[in-house]
């Protein structure tokens, strides 16, 4: 019985039952997710992070949610009424639904009643989730154009760019799995992957998934959308109250779903792996153990990534997606496309074995490496005529600049300090310190 | 429950019984009102983003309309490509024009509404008579069965588009692959000759080289606001016209006469005796 079949005839209490269930996890994972970022950043910084509120500091995001409720709501003078509302709520809202189509479990009986641990199997599953991006970068989007203020329309500008160029780029990955799992649904997907994940399978696109996912949901390093060195806060600069928490909301929830995604496709879904199908740790109920586990080990790297890279410039960040990503992924494609075309005919003719395959790979490879080293190297060209403008790339004084003497500072007398008689200890200290300043314009 | 439409295998009489069935019924009357609202909103709109928004509500009205009608994939793909593509393209370009400018009232042409209003009109008679004419007697097929034979709905689509339509679809690509070519080669800029894109060094260079080697005055420095969109005042309270943005329309110079006022000592100041209770 195929999950489409098994969740077609779910009661309605059921369906109800499922979707709180869902928004429980995506709110409670996202209170979790700041925790435990800003305890992990810490440890990585050599510092304790929060941990006041709360057994541990866990309650911390919790308390922050609670004040920011209660917080002002402004609108500037100059921001669309109406826009400027419904910005937050368009990016929260697909941010949710794209969750309803991810298997987090396999068959398991609730109250009596068998079915599997997820909300609808769409024949175009994958396609929900991307729609769903597509439609939450119309909330970064207006709430930049609808603040009425620059930093936050530039943000906006970005966010947009950015997030279509690494929709291209996912897509593009996200073909090759489609191709193996002859299926668009997410259900699928994780059947087909019960022979082999697809993350060593298809090793490219999952490289390019994970990087364009970290893009898609501007994060760090990709966050340029909200650069608060440049931007101050980008998108939600203007933004307070309730609906700035709906920003930080979506983002970790976006998250969330961009992890669960990747463990779907690449990561086998719910599935323990090098045991069967029928396995007590593949059956009921452990599949969502997995599952929360493997998003987990994705949401972490998000936090890794954000502690350890620097945020990258506008246009490496573009270069990157256009000149690197998105080629890659189309040659990848058809490479795939066409490796199992080959295998098709092959097995239609009478099978090949591995290892004549593996020396035709590899005399393909070597063919590559010979060309790669016989094409010359790109010389930076050395113009004469170049002013230098700041030295050796650094503003450095010349090595036979003449400091002038610093002028004899006046030296303040103890006597003269208004209060010198009732301290004792204390005046010595000045006509140390003035000395020292005094002597810094020598060193 | 809801998706059930999907996977039914109806035999042929209950096909044409069930091809609108009440949940069908439903969602139509309300998307279709939703995509109309859309489209009205879209013309009256005086706003060119708001025009935009309209219309993304009419495309999602229409993509859930196809997913109802047993279409998911031409559903999820008109809301990924249109709305999710196309559209955010739109207001990419419309939020550079400047959030404040509205379509002027001002008629260019005389007596064009009057005529687009007829003209307009008379095609939409003319689409629904002649569609209605043409499909009143047709009995629809459904999807119910197609979508349940050789894989679904998206197997079958692939099939279609790589079997008997595999010209008309050859044909798109190509059109769209010279669009992409065109745009490039109107956006292209060379790296070399008269005209080159200046490098960073150059710029740089020129910067030392002209009358000012420091930054431009930053925006609203001296005024009360912190936005690009309102320009430095100087100490006299005149605006600074190097902190103006070129591509960013800034306020209008009446609205910021109180600070201009304040800054410059001729406005209004607090009484230093007002607390004092005795007047100077």
């Amino acid at each position: 019985m195929s999950t489409a079949e098994l969740l077609a005839d779910d009661p309605l209490w059921l369906i109800i039952v499922k979707v709180v269930a869902i928004f429980a996890f995506l709110v409670v994972m996202t209170l979790f997710m700041i925790n435990w970022e800003r305890k992990v950043v810490a440890r990585m910084q050599q510092r304790p992070g929060p941990n006041r509120v709360g057994p541990g500091g866990w309650l911390q995001s919790l308390a922050d949610g609670l004040k920011l409720a209660f917080k002002e709501d402004i609108r500037p003078v100059l921001a669309d009424k109406w826009v400027f509302f419904l910005a937050p709520v368009i990016s929260t809202i697909p941010a949710f639904v794209a969750f309803s189509v991810i298997p987090i479990g396999g068959e398991v009986s609730i109250f009596g009643e068998r079915t599997a641990l997820q909300l609808v199997d769409l024949p175009v599953g994958v396609l929900v989730v991307l729609a769903c991006s597509s439609l939450g970068v119309y909330g970064i989007v207006l709430s930049g154009w609808a603040s009425g203020s620059p930093y936050p329309l530039l943000g906006a500008l970005r966010s947009a760019a950015q997030v279509i160029s690494y929709e291209i780029a996912m897509g593009l990955s996200i073909i090759a799995v489609v191709m193996h799992s002859h299926s668009l649904s997410t259900s699928d997907i994780v059947e087909a992957q019960s022979s082999g994940w697809y993350f060593y399978l298809l090793p490219v696109s999952f490289l390019i998934y994970v990087c364009s996912m970290v893009g898609e949901t501007n994060r760090a390093p990709f966050d340029l959308p909200e650069a608060e060195s440049e931007l101050v806060g980008g998108f939600h600069t203007e933004y307070s109250s309730l609906k700035f928490a709906l920003f930080f909301l979506a983002e970790y929830v976006n998250m969330v779903t961009v992890s669960a995604l990747a463990t779907t496709l690449f990561l086998g879904g719910w599935r323990f792996p090098f045991v069967g199908d029928d396995h007590l740790l593949n059956s009921g109920w452990f599949g969502l153990l997995w599952f929360v586990l493997k998003t987990l080990g994705f949401l972490f790297l998000f936090i890794w990534l954000r502690g350890t890279l620097p945020r990258l410039r506008y246009d490496q960040f573009m270069r990157l997606g256009w000149k690197f990503l998105v080629p890659i992924a189309l040659v990848w494609f058809v490479a795939v496309a066409f490796a199992r075309y080959l295998r098709q005919e092959w097995e239609s003719a009478g099978g090949l074995d591995t290892s004549t395959a593996l020396i035709v790979i590899g005399a393909f490879l070597a063919v590559v490496l010979v060309i790669a080293f016989l094409l010359p190297d790109k010389r930076e060209q050395h113009d004469p005529d170049a002013v230098p403008v700041t030295g050796g790339g650094f503003p450095v004084p010349p090595l036979d600049l003449k400091v002038p003497k610093a002028p004899p500072r006046r030296q303040v007398r103890v006597a003269e300090l208004p209060g010198a008689d009732d301290q004792t200890q204390e005046p010595a200290a000045v006509p140390a310190a003035s000395h020292k300043e005094a002597s810094d314009g020598r060193v | 429950m809801s998706l059930s439409f999907l996977l039914q295998q109806p035999d042929e009489v209950q096909r044409v019984v069930d091809t609108v069935t009440t949940g069908e019924a439903v969602a139509f009357w309300i998307l279709g009102p939703l995509a109309l609202a859309g489209a009205l909103g879209m013309l009256f709109a005086r706003n060119a983003v708001h025009s935009a928004l309209w219309l993304v509500l009419t495309m999602l009205s229409l993509g859930v309309l196809y997913m109802v009608q047993q279409a998911p994939f031409l559903g999820f793909v008109q809301i990924i490509v249109y709305t999710g593509a196309i559209m955010m393209l739109f207001l990419f370009v419309l939020m550079l024009v400047g959030r404040d400018s509205s379509d002027s009232v001002v008629e260019v042409l005389r007596g064009q509404r009057l005529a687009a209003a007829v003209i307009g009109v008379g095609f939409a008679g003319l689409v629904v008579a002649s569609v209605a004419r043409a499909l009143t007697d047709v009995e629809p097929a459904g999807l119910a069965q197609q979508n349940t034979q050789n894989g679904g709905n998206v197997a079958n689509i692939g099939e279609a588009l790589f079997t008997d339509y595999l010209f008309p679809f050859e044909l798109t690509s190509a059109l769209l692959i010279t669009a992409a070519v065109g745009a490039m080669v109107l956006a292209f800029t060379s790296r070399t000759g008269k005209d080159a894109k200046k490098t960073q060094r150059q710029l740089v260079e020129e910067r030392f080289r002209g009358d000012r080697p420091g930054s431009l005055p930053g925006p609203g420095v001296f005024a009360t606001a912190n936005s690009v969109a309102t320009p430095a005042l100087l100490p006299d309270g005149s605006v600074a016209p190097e902190s103006l943005s070129e591509l960013i329309e800034t306020t209008a110079r009446e609205t910021l006469e109180d600070d201009v006022a304040e800054v410059s000592g001729t406005g209004h100041q607090p009484d230093a005796h007002a607390l004092k209770g005795e007047s100077s």
